[in-house]
Order: C-alpha cells, then sequence, then structure tokens
C-alpha cells in the first residue's frame, strides 16, 4: 500500500510542482485514510484548521479516499481551474460569483442525486454548483464603545449613529476593502442593490476615515482588542467562533435584511475521481444532520426546514445575476465609486 | 344469423375508417398543439433575450469620448430567472470587445434585431443581437450587443409540452374511436332492425315490409316488398292454376266413371270387365287426386286469410265420421269415438279442421282390412289430441314423418289409390291452428296411429 502511495504521491507533487509556477497555493495536506484506493483532489478556500474536522468525518464514512487538500485565495482558485485546468476533482469556494462562473462557462460536471434533490431551490444552481454552509453578514460592535450608545438595528440607524457621532466612530469603523476582498467586493456589490442606502452608508463611512480590512478575522480582533468600534459586514459565522474566545464583542444581526452568504462545491469537468467528489457533494450537502461538524469548523449548515425569509435572511442568489459585478466595466465603476466614497481622508 | 354471404363487415370498415381518420386528427393535433406552443416558449426566450439586450443598450453611456458601460444587474438575473441556462454576453464598439466573452461571435451583417441559434462552449445557445448609434461628443460609433443563453429551459418545457401534446392527442384518439363506434352502431340500427323483421316472418308470411327505414334503406325496403308482390302473384297464379286444372278434370272425370260403369253392368264377358274395372279404378284415383289438390289448394287460401270461430272438436268428429260412415260401412269398418270430456271447446276454422279430420279418417278408412274397427280417441291434458288408429298394414320404411310432406306415400301402398297430398293437408291445418301431427305405428298390434294435437286455449 505504501508504494503505490508514494508513487501517486509523487506524480502529484510533481504536476503541481509544475503548476504552482502558476497558482499560488497557501496550504497543503494530504490526508490517508485507512484503506484508500483513490485520491481526491480538493481546492478550497477554506483553511485547514477549519475544514480539517469535516475532512475526518468524511474519511471516517468513505474510508477509502484519501484526500489532497489545498487551499488557495478565491482569485488563485479561480486561476487554478479556469485559466490552467489544473486536475482539481471538488472546488470548494466561498466566492459565490466565481463558482458561478465557473458553472457557466462549462467548468462544472452536472450532479444529481436525492440529496442534492432535498436542497432548496436557493442552495444550488444548474446541479453543478452545491451550498452546504449559509453564512450571514453582520455587524460586530464593541460593548465598551457602546456602554452609552443606542446598538443599531437597521441600516438606516446605523447611518444616524454614525452621522451624529462622528468624533466616537472617527477612525474607529472598520469593513472589508473591496478592492483586494473578493468576498467584501461580493458582499459590497449585493447590498448595493439590495438597498438605497448602501450608498450613503459608505460616504458617511468614508466621512470617519473608516479603516479597511482584509479579512474578518483582524476585524474582529480589533474590535476586541477596543481598536475599532464597530466592524460592518463581517462574517457571522466567523465572528461567533471568535467570541468563545473573545469578551466584549457584540454581535448585531440587521434587521432590515441580513445577506446570507453561501459557500459552494463544484465538482470539476475533467475530475478524475468524480465518484469521490460527488460523495463529498453529498456529505457536504447533509451537513445539517451533523451539527458536530458545524460546531468544529464553524462553518454553519445550510438549514432546509428554516424559512430565510422570515427571519430577513436574504441568501446572495446563485444565478447569472452574480456575473454581473464581475464584469469587467461593471468592476470598475462599482470600485471607482466605492473608492470616491470611503477614501476620503477628511479631517474632522 | 348466418354469415355465409358475408364479405367483411360494414360497422367495422366504418369503425376502422373513423379510426383511422381521428388517429390522422389526433397527429395533427399533436403537431399543431407542440408547434405552437414550443414557438411560444421560444418567443418567450427570444423576448427575454431582447428585453435584456435592450436593457444593456439603454445602460451606454459616453466618458471622455469613450463608451462605457454600467451593465444593469437585471439584464442577466432576468435570464436566470426563468431557467438555470447558461447565460453569455458581449458588447462591441465598432468591433472591438468593450466587455462579456470575447469569443461569442458577433452577426457579419445586422438590419434588425437578429436572432440566432448556433453552438457554443459545447452547448447550442439562442443569441439575439443588438445594434446601436451611438454618438460619444463629436463622434458616431456602432455598438453591437450579443446576449445568448442555453436552451435547457426551453428543452425541459419543450419535453414537457411535447408530452402534454401526446397526451392530449392520445385522449382525442381514444374518445374519437369510442364515439365513431358508437355512431357506426346506431347508424346501422335500422339496418339490423330490418333484417330482424324479416327473419322473424313465418314461411309463408309474404305481407309487404312495413317498418319504418331510413331514406338510404327505402330502395332496398321498395325492391324487397315488389320482390314478395311478384312471388307472392306467382305462387297464387299456380295455386289457381292447379285448382282450375283439378277441377276441369274432376268434372268430365265423373262422366267417364257413369258411363264406364254402365258399360261395366251390361258386359258378359269376364275378360272385358276385369278390363273396365280397372279403367274405373284408374279414374277413381285420378278424382280423388284431384279432389285433394282442390283441398289443398283451398286449405291454403283459407289459412292465409285464416279466421277462427268458436267450435267443439267434438261435435266435429262427430259430423266427420257421421259423414264417412257409409263409407266406411261398405267394407263393413265400425268408427268408434271416445272422449275423456263432453265437449273440447276450441276457437279455429271449422272447414279447415274438417277438411284435416276427413282426410285423416280417409286414410284409416282406406288403409282398413275389412271388417275391422277404426279407435278415435279424444283426450285433453295440456292440450287437445285426437288419436286416430287403424288396423291396416301401418306405417312401412323411412321416417314416419316424412308422410306429412308433400306427394309423398308409404312404400306399401301401390295396390291403393292415393296422392299423397293427404296428410300433407292435415300438417297445413295444425300449423295454421299451431298445432301438430304425430304419425306412428300402433304399439300395440298392426295398424297406424295418426293423432292432430291442437293447443288448449
Amino acid at each position: 500500500m505504501r508504494i503505490p502511495y508514494f508513487a501517486a504521491w509523487l506524480i502529484a507533487f510533481i504536476t503541481c510542482g509544475s503548476l504552482t509556477i502558476a497558482f499560488e497555493t497557501e496550504q497543503q495536506k494530504f490526508y490517508n485514510s485507512s484503506a484508500g484506493t483513490s485520491v481526491l483532489r480538493i481546492i478550497s478556500t477554506a483553511d485547514i484548521s477549519s475544514f480539517e474536522p469535516i475532512l475526518l468525518a468524511f474519511q471516517a464514512d468513505n474510508p477509502t479516499i484519501d484526500i489532497d487538500y489545498v487551499v488557495a485565495s478565491s482569485a488563485q482558485t479561480m486561476q487554478a481551474i479556469y485559466d490552467e485546468q489544473a486536475p482539481f476533482d471538488l472546488v470548494i469556494s466561498s466566492a459565490m460569483d466565481l463558482q458561478t462562473k465557473l458553472a457557466n462557462d462549462g467548468f462544472a460536471q452536472t450532479y444529481v442525486s436525492s440529496t442534492t434533490d432535498s436542497l432548496p431551490t436557493w442552495a444550488k444552481w444548474r446541479n453543478q454548483v452545491f451550498a452546504f454552509t449559509q453564512e450571514p453578514a453582520v455587524l460586530v460592535v464593541s460593548e465598551k464603545a457602546f456602554r452609552d450608545l443606542p446598538i443599531p438595528n437597521t441600516r438606516e440607524e446605523l447611518i444616524e449613529l454614525l452621522r451624529d457621532n462622528p468624533q466616537k466612530f472617527w477612525g474607529r469603523v472598520g469593513t472589508y476593502d473591496v478592492r483586494t476582498s473578493g468576498f467584501g467586493y461580493m458582499l459590497a456589490t449585493q447590498n448595493s442593490r439590495n438597498t438605497d442606502s448602501f450608498w450613503r452608508l459608505t460616504e458617511v463611512m468614508g466621512r470617519l476615515n473608516t479603516r479597511l480590512y482584509c479579512c474578518s478575522g483582524e476585524m474582529i480582533d480589533d474590535v476586541a482588542a477596543g481598536r475599532l468600534a464597530m466592524a460592518y459586514n463581517v462574517l457571522g459565522s466567523y465572528a461567533e467562533n471568535r467570541l468563545k474566545t473573545l469578551d466584549g464583542v457584540k454581535i448585531v444581526p440587521m434587521q432590515d435584511f441580513v445577506s446570507l452568504m453561501l459557500r459552494t462545491s463544484i465538482i470539476t469537468t475533467n475530475a478524475q475521481n468524480a465518484s469521490g467528489a460527488k460523495r463529498m457533494v453529498d456529505f457536504l450537502s447533509m451537513m445539517e444532520t451533523r451539527p458536530e461538524l458545524s460546531a468544529a469548523s464553524g462553518l454553519p449548515a445550510v438549514q432546509r426546514q428554516e424559512t430565510t425569509a422570515a427571519k430577513g435572511l436574504r441568501p446572495i442568489r446563485l444565478g447569472p445575476g452574480l456575473l454581473v459585478f464581475l464584469d469587467r466595466l461593471k468592476r470598475e465603476t462599482f470600485i471607482r465609486n466605492w473608492q470616491n466614497s470611503i477614501v476620503q481622508n477628511n479631517p474632522l | 344469423m348466418t354469415l355465409r354471404f358475408a364479405s367483411g363487415s360494414m360497422q367495422g370498415r366504418l369503425v376502422i375508417q373513423l379510426a383511422l381518420i381521428a388517429a390522422l386528427l389526433s397527429l395533427v393535433l399533436f403537431l399543431v398543439v407542440r408547434t405552437v406552443a414550443e414557438r411560444a416558449a421560444a418567443d418567450t426566450q427570444d423576448n427575454i433575450l431582447l428585453a435584456s439586450a435592450t436593457s444593456i443598450s439603454d445602460a451606454l453611456y459616453s466618458e471622455r469620448g469613450a463608451v462605457r458601460l454600467e451593465l444593469p444587474y437585471s439584464a442577466l438575473s432576468m435570464l436566470g430567472s426563468i431557467s438555470e441556462d447558461r447565460v453569455f454576453y458581449r458588447i462591441a464598439v465598432g468591433g472591438e470587445t468593450l466587455t462579456g466573452y470575447d469569443d461569442l461571435p458577433l452577426p457579419t451583417s445586422l438590419d434588425a434585431n437578429q436572432f440566432d441559434t448556433y453552438r457554443y462552449k459545447g452547448e447550442t445557445v439562442r443569441a439575439v443581437a443588438l445594434k446601436r448609434n451611438f454618438s460619444t461628443g463629436n463622434q458616431s460609433r456602432d455598438v453591437t450587443i450579443v446576449v445568448a443563453q442555453t436552451r435547457l429551459g426551453l428543452a425541459a418545457i419543450s419535453s414537457r409540452i411535447t408530452n402534454t401534446a401526446m397526451a392530449t392527442g392520445a385522449i382525442f384518439f381514444l374518445l374519437a374511436t369510442g364515439l365513431s363506434l358508437w355512431a357506426a352502431q346506431s347508424a346501422l340500427a335500422p339496418l339490423t332492425r330490418m333484417a330482424g323483421a324479416v327473419t322473424r316472418r313465418g314461411p309463408s308470411d309474404l305481407r309487404p315490409v312495413t317498418a319504418k327505414a331510413p331514406a338510404e334503406l327505402a330502395p332496398l325496403v321498395e325492391a324487397l316488398n315488389s320482390f314478395i308482390l311478384r312471388l307472392k302473384a306467382s305462387l297464387n297464379r299456380s295455386e289457381d292454376f292447379i285448382a282450375e286444372a283439378a277441377h276441369r278434370v274432376r268434372t268430365p272425370l265423373a262422366t267417364v266413371r257413369t258411363q264406364a260403369e254402365v258399360v261395366h253392368r251390361s258386359l258378359n264377358q269376364s275378360q272385358n270387365k276385369t278390363a273396365l274395372r280397372e279403367m274405373i279404378r284408374a279414374i277413381d284415383e285420378s278424382s280423388r287426386s284431384a279432389g285433394q289438390l282442390l283441398d289443398h289448394a283451398m286449405v291454403n287460401f283459407r289459412t292465409d286469410q285464416f279466421e277462427t270461430t268458436l267450435l267443439d272438436l267434438v261435435e266435429l268428429v262427430q259430423e266427420t265420421t257421421d259423414r264417412l260412415s257409409p263409407t266406411a260401412g261398405l267394407k263393413d269398418i265400425l268408427i268408434n269415438v271416445s272422449h275423456d270430456q263432453s265437449s273440447f271447446p276450441f276457437s279455429g276454422d271449422p272447414i279447415l279442421l274438417q277438411n284435416a279430420l276427413r282426410n285423416i279418417f280417409d286414410n284409416a278408412i282406406k288403409y282398413s282390412p275389412a271388417d275391422s274397427t277404426i279407435d278415435v280417441n279424444m283426450t285433453s291434458d295440456d292440450e287437445y289430441r285426437i288419436a286416430v288408429f287403424d288396423q291396416g298394414r301401418g306405417f312401412q320404411g323411412g321416417d314416419a314423418q316424412s308422410y306429412l310432406n308433400r306427394f309423398s306415400r308409404g312404400e306399401n301402398v301401390d295396390d291403393v289409390v292415393g296422392s299423397g297430398l293427404g296428410l300433407t293437408i292435415v300438417q297445413e291445418v295444425a300449423a295454421a291452428h299451431l298445432g301438430r301431427v304425430e304419425i306412428q305405428n300402433n304399439e300395440t298390434g298392426a295398424g297406424a296411429c295418426v293423432s292432430l294435437i291442437l293447443p288448449r286455449g
């Protein structure tokens, strides 16, 4: 058993090695299973620490499948699949727009099973893109900073609060830098089409010398450390996970609406281990029935029964609409407008 | 009903023809429904593509002399709202791609909104191309907008429509076939009715057919009636002819017989006497045959115009035997009548019945040896039975019932005068009264038994 493994690993290493020249990976780990006969090659945007419990649980159910897990940014993932046709079986990404583009442009396999059939319609597209998590975008506030201020529950209230208390929030508001964060860009664009108040909020935040971040983690850290009074559009699941170890931080879901980001998987058209990838899709789709995995990974599973509308949850809609903001001109215009609004460097 | 002359069924042919027509119409219905519905579905996709392209063209703007575009969210999301089809677009300014998929084909020439279907990225797509003349400050540029979408949703709709159209066609076909079966049956019902009416007739019923017939059958009925009329006339004519002939023969025969008797008596030579006796016997036979032919003609006539009166069979039998007793007396034959009730009331034609009885007694006397008895037993239970027993030679050879046929005689009657019509007359009278005749040899000893059986009440 060891020799074929080693050989496979070697081949994979050489192939990957030749490809790493093109796209950049951040982490890579090989999971040997107890009786491995095939290798499932996954490229994912979720880091190893959060996804490992899911991989191990999958291998417990499927002891014949080894997993080669490669972590890359969503842009690098896109480059690997779209431009280089790198030999991956499964793409797991939080970038819904890029996953949609992969499916739209013919890089995804169609897969139908009783499990995928049971997914709600908003959680899949073309039977090629399958959501397995639903992660809300929330406002994270420092309890200390809001000791004598009302916590805003809607975007209108937030705008009012920021406008009324510029001295308190000057330099102490954080949000994604949509120029560098694909996820931040997707949230911002979805916000912009959901509500008219988006641009006013961006304008107000720009006037307060808002600090821009690449990732949710750093924002939460800064809120906890008291460097920020609030962070807008933080990934709720991430925040909740971090809150277990941090004090003085509060998650505020907006009551007007909460954008729901879906982490999705697609099986590539050139998958060499399509059957393994299909098993993984089925496994991820049923994560709802394994709450311990959600707890361990911090990834809330898609809830079939939950009435998203009633809770003001608004899942970002999979489909060609997501392609609009990937349009080169659209992106240029949006980022220019956003930049003009948020980067003002006004002195108080 | 016999099918000896049947060459195919009219109803079968009608049903098959109607079913074929229904099948053809079902096919036409299926094709029309599918074509129209698919056209409608395709038009829907075209309209949405056009709406998408139009909304893109409306979002064009110029900036510092260059054409710019802010792709509206709805332009692509509207395409995603009806199906999960792949969407492609390309906006080109004077042949140079502004944004979108570089390799999406641009139409070569473009006058109006142009729809096209071709393969792109491994799938068949429906595309609309739109050309707009867009002015950027001082110069005018040609902007081409192409929006394409795969046809998976359309294919799904199309297969759904095909199934529906197929089901509609099948239901229409079944319904039409069922109805045509019913229609064929009801259209041919008068024919069946008429055939039944003709079949149910008695063997001698030669009345014209009067059942109501549809116009199409009227010529047939008319022809049939005229045929019946001619047949009847022909029958009547031959009966009349026979009766006339018999009558004409009988009278001169009587004269000849009388003359022969006179000559016989005046002759002395036994040789001549024997010859004359033979002659008289031959005359008797001819005269008797002529009489029975007349009787037969009369019976035929009366059964045709059958009329009944209430009478007593006992009385009738008595009367007949009385009338025949002189003849019987010549051979010293005693006729003995017995009956189990005093009267046998019966409604029938007395002349016919008397004729029948006379024929039976005549036969009995004729075949009885001299100095014997003829027993007439009249019994009544469910029906009246008049059984006549003689002590003659009985029936011999063949089926006894065949004596009832016209001109049929037994094999042992060469020395007895007879025409073979007697029992036929009896049979016809019995049939006219819904009765029957039974003939057999006596179970006890020699002789024959002829029974006339008539229904009671």
